[in-house]
C-alpha cells in the first residue's frame, strides 16, 4: 500500500503517522461503503415507488452504478493512491475503445 | 562458465532454439520464420504481377488468382510484417531499456510458437484443397459463400497466431513498464522503445475485436450459426466493423515500430540528438489514440450515412498532424547534423518522401465523397503499398541492416546493401507509382485480368518490371546475408561507431544475461551521454551479484502444437468425418496437459553466480 511505505523494517518507525493515515483510510472506506449501500437503496426505491417514468429511472440507476464503480475502484481497490497512473490510463483507454464499439453497434450497422 | 566457445552439434543447437526462452534467440526465430513467410508472400506477389503483365493473360485461373491475392495480403500482414516487427522488438527493446530479458520469458516463447503454428496452418491450405479466397479482409458476405475449406484455414490459423501476437504485446507492455534500468524514466526511453510501448497497447486493445470476429465467423462456417448470414437474420456489417476496429489499429501496429527504427537511425547517423524528442513521443501516443477512431474510413461506401462518414473523415485527416510532426522532426534531426550515408540511413532518407506520398494519397482517400471514386480501384492498392512497403518494409530492411551486428555480431556488406537498396527502391516506385494512375483510369483491384485497348497495358507492364526489380533486390539481400554469415567476421560493441542507446554499450551479440551489472541511465541516449564525458562504458547501477535466469522449456512448443492439431479436427468437423472429434480432443489434451504441467511443476530457474561472472579483466567494480 502506498501509504504504508517506509524505509525501515522496524514497525515502530513513523507509527503515529501511519496510524493516522490508516484511520483516515478507514474513515474513507466506511464512508464510501455507507454511500454505496445508500445508493443501492435509492436504486431499489426508484423502481419500487410508483410515479417515476422509465426515462427518469434508467439514467438515474446507471448514474448511481457508475458512481459505485468509481468508489469501488478508487476507495476499495486503492486507485486513488500514487503509482496507479498507468493502470488508470489503460483502464480508461480500454473503456473508451469498448464504449465506442458498443456505440457503433447501436448506431451504424444498418439496423 | 567456460571461457572457450563450445562447438555444439546441429541437434543440440536445434533443441536449444526449440526450447529457448531467451529474447535474443526468440528474435532470431521470429526473423527466420518472418523472413520465410515474407519470401512466400513475395512469390505470391510475383504471380499476381506476372498474371497482370499483359491483358487477357491466363497464367493463373480466376479462382486461383483470388487465392493468391488473399494469401499475399494475409501472409504479408500477419505472417511477415508482424513477426519481423517482433523480431526487431525482441532483439532490441530489452537491451534498450537495460533489462536482462522480457518480463515473461516463457510467454515470449509461447507467443512465438503460437504465431508460427498458426502461420504454418494457414499456409497448409495450399496443399489441402485450396487457400482462402475472400481477400485479406474476408468480408462475411463473400467468405460465408466460399466453397471448400480455405476460409476455415484463414479463421483458425489467424485465431491461433492472433493469440501469439496478443501474448507478445502484453509481454512488452509489462516489460517496458516494470523492467527499465535505474534512471531510465519514461521520457528517457529511446523512441523505438516508446513506439513498441504504444504498439503493444494497440495490440492489447485491437486484437480482441479480431478474436471476436473470428470466433463468430468460425461458428457461422463450422457450427451452423447465423451471426453474419443476412438471410437468417444476421448482419454482415458486424464483420466489417469488427474487422476494421482491429484492422486499422493493425496498420499503426506495423508502421509505428518502423517510425521508431527510423528515429534511432536518423539520430545515430546524423550524430545528433533526435530533434523534438518530447513532441515525437507525443505524436506517437496521439497516433495510437487516433488510430482507434478512424476505422470506418475503410467502409465509406458501405452506406453508414453522411454523419458517420463526415466524423470518420475528419478524424482520419487529423492523423496527418502528428505524422507531419514526425516527418518534420526527422528532417530537422538531419539538418545541421554530420550525416553519414550508411545503408540504414539510405533507407531512412528514402522513407521520408516515399511515406509522405503515401500519406498524401491517404488524405485524398480520407475525403469521403472523393473516396467513392477511388474505392476498390488500383488507387487504393497504390496508396497502401506506398505506406506499407514505403514505410514498414523500408523500416524493417533498415532495421535489419542496422541491428544485424547487434543480433549476430557481423556486419552486412555495405556494397551489396546499397545494391539491394537502389534496386528495391527504384523497383518499388516503378511498381506502385503507375498504379495510382491505373486506379484513376478505372482499373479495379482484385480482378484477375483486364481487357486489351483500355489503356492499362503499358502501366501494368511497367508495374510488373518494377516488381521483378524488387525481387532482385531481396535476392541480393539474401545473398548478402549468406556471404556475411559464412565469412563470420565478428565486430565489437558499437560497430557503427555512433551508437547512442544502451544496446551499443554491450558486446555484439550480447551475452545471454545481457548486462553483467544493470547500467545507470543518466539521460536520453545514455551511451552517448557517457561517451561525451569521455567514458568507454556505462556506469553500473548495482554491485556485481548473482543473476537469476529462467530455465529453457519445450512446453511453449507443445502448448502451441496442441492447438495446431485441434484446429484440423475443428476444420474437418463439418464434413461428417469420424476422426475429427478425437483429433480435437487429443489436440486440446496436449495443450491443456502442457499448461497443467507448467502450472504444477515448480520451475524457479537458476542463478549465474557472481564468481562465474568475474574474470581477470573485469572484476565488476567500475563505479
Amino acid at each position: 500500500m502506498a501509504n504504508e511505505q517506509s524505509n525501515s523494517a522496524n514497525p515502530n518507525v513513523d507509527l503515529k503517522y501511519r496510524r493516522k493515515k490508516n484511520a483516515e483510510e478507514m474513515k474513507h472506506q466506511v464512508l464510501s461503503f455507507t454511500l454505496m449501500i445508500f445508493f443501492t437503496l435509492l436504486a431499489f426505491a426508484a423502481v419500487g415507488i410508483e410515479g417515476f417514468s422509465h426515462w427518469f429511472i434508467k439514467p438515474v440507476i446507471l448514474l448511481l452504478a457508475v458512481v459505485q464503480v468509481i468508489f469501488q475502484l478508487y476507495y476499495f481497490m486503492h486507485m486513488k493512491h500514487k503509482g496507479h497512473g498507468t493502470i488508470a490510463l489503460f483502464l480508461f483507454s480500454g473503456l473508451a475503445v469498448g464504449l465506442i464499439t458498443v456505440l457503433v453497434f447501436l448506431t451504424i450497422v444498418w439496423i | 562458465m567456460s571461457t572457450y566457445a563450445n562447438k555444439k552439434g546441429f541437434g543440440a543447437t536445434l533443441w536449444d532454439y526449440l526450447t529457448t526462452v531467451d529474447h535474443k534467440k526468440i528474435a532470431i526465430l521470429y526473423l527466420i520464420s518472418g523472413g520465410l513467410f515474407f519470401v512466400i508472400g513475395g512469390l505470391e506477389a510475383m504471380f499476381i504481377r506476372i498474371q497482370l503483365a499483359i491483358p487477357n493473360n491466363d497464367f493463373v485461373s480466376a479462382g486461383f488468382y483470388n487465392e493468391i491475392l488473399t494469401m499475399h495480403g494475409t501472409t504479408m500482414i500477419f505472417l511477415a510484417a508482424m513477426p519481423l516487427v517482433f523480431a526487431v522488438m525482441n532483439a532490441v527493446v530489452p537491451l534498450q531499456i537495460g533489462a536482462r530479458d522480457v518480463a515473461f520469458p516463457f510467454l515470449n516463447s509461447l507467443g512465438f510458437w503460437l504465431f508460427f503454428f498458426g502461420g504454418v496452418f494457414l499456409n497448409l491450405s495450399w496443399f489441402l484443397g485450396g487457400a482462402p479466397d475472400a481477400g485479406w479482409t474476408s468480408y462475411a458476405s463473400l467468405s460465408l459463400h466460399s466453397e471448400g475449406h480455405g476460409i476455415d484455414f484463414y479463421v483458425l490459423g489467424l485465431q491461433i497466431s492472433g493469440f501469439g501476437t496478443l501474448i507478445a504485446g502484453i509481454n512488452f507492455l509489462v516489460t517496458i513498464i516494470n523492467m527499465r534500468a535505474p534512471g531510465m524514466t519514461y521520457m528517457r526511453m529511446p523512441l523505438f522503445t516508446w513506439s513498441t510501448f504504444v504498439v503493444s497497447a494497440l495490440i492489447l486493445f485491437a486484437f480482441p475485436p479480431l478474436t471476436v470476429g473470428l470466433v463468430l465467423m468460425m461458428f457461422d462456417r463450422m457450427f451452423g450459426a447465423n451471426f453474419f448470414d443476412v438471410a437468417a437474420g444476421g448482419n454482415t456489417i458486424i464483420w466489417e466493423h469488427l474487422f476494421w476496429i482491429f484492422g486499422h489499429p493493425e496498420v499503426y501496429i506495423l508502421i509505428l515500430p518502423a517510425f521508431g527504427i527510423f528515429s534511432e537511425i536518423f539520430a545515430t547517423f546524423s550524430r545528433k540528438r533526435l530533434f523534438g524528442y518530447s513532441s515525437m513521443v507525443f505524436a506517437t501516443v496521439l497516433i495510437g489514440f487516433l488510430g482507434f477512431m478512424v476505422w470506418a474510413h475503410h467502409m465509406f461506401t458501405t452506406g453508414l450515412g453522411p454523419i458517420a462518414n463526415a466524423i470518420f473523415a475528419v478524424a482520419t485527416m487529423a492523423i496527418a498532424v502528428p505524422t507531419g510532426i514526425k516527418i518534420f522532426n526527422w528532417i530537422f534531426t538531419m539538418w545541421g547534423g554530420s550525416v553519414k550515408f550508411t545503408v540504414p540511413m539510405l533507407y531512412a532518407v528514402a522513407f521520408i518522401p516515399t511515406f509522405t506520398m503515401g500519406g498524401v494519397t491517404g488524405i485524398m482517400l480520407a475525403s469521403a465523397p472523393a473516396d467513392y471514386q477511388y474505392h476498390d480501384s488500383y488507387f487504393v492498392v497504390a496508396h497502401f503499398h506506398y505506406v506499407i512497403v514505403g514505410g514498414v518494409v523500408l523500416g524493417l530492411l533498415a532495421g535489419i541492416n542496422f541491428y544485424w551486428p547487434k543480433m549476430f555480431g557481423t556486419m552486412l556488406s555495405e556494397k551489396l546493401g546499397q545494391i539491394t537498396f537502389w534496386t528495391f527502391l527504384i523497383g518499388f516506385h516503378l511498381t506502385f507509382f503507375i498504379q495510382h494512375f491505373l486506379g484513376l483510369m478505372g482499373m479495379p483491384r482484385r480482378v484477375f485480368t483486364f481487357l486489351d485497348d483500355q489503356g492499362f497495358n503499358t502501366g501494368n507492364m511497367i508495374s510488373t518490371v518494377g516488381a521483378f526489380l524488387m525481387a532482385f533486390g531481396v535476392l541480393v539481400m539474401v545473398i548478402n546475408i549468406i556471404i556475411t554469415s559464412v565469412k563470420n567476421e565478428k565486430v565489437g560493441n558499437d560497430p557503427w561507431g555512433d551508437g547512442r542507446t544502451l544496446e551499443w554499450a554491450i558486446p555484439s551479440p550480447p551475452p545471454f544475461y545481457n548486462f553483467k551489472q544493470l547500467p545507470l541511465v543518466r539521460g536520453l541516449d545514455p551511451y552517448w551521454v557517457e561517451k561525451m564525458e569521455g567514458k568507454k562504458e556505462m556506469t553500473p547501477a548495482e554491485p556485481l551479484g548473482d543473476i537469476h535466469m529462467p530455465n529453457s522449456s519445450i512446453l511453449p512448443l507443445t502448448i502451441a502444437s496442441g492447438l495446431f492439431i485441434a484446429a484440423f479436427g475443428a476444420l474437418y468437423h463439418m464434413d461428417d468425418k469420424t476422426w475429427t472429434l478425437p483429433i480435437m480432443i487429443v489436440g486440446l489434451l496436449v495443450t491443456f496437459g502442457s499448461m497443467f504441467i507448467r502450472s504444477v511443476k515448480d520451475d524457479h530457474g537458476y542463478h549465474i553466480h557472481k564468481e562465474d561472472l568475474m574474470d581477470d579483466k573485469d572484476k565488476g567494480g567500475k563505479a
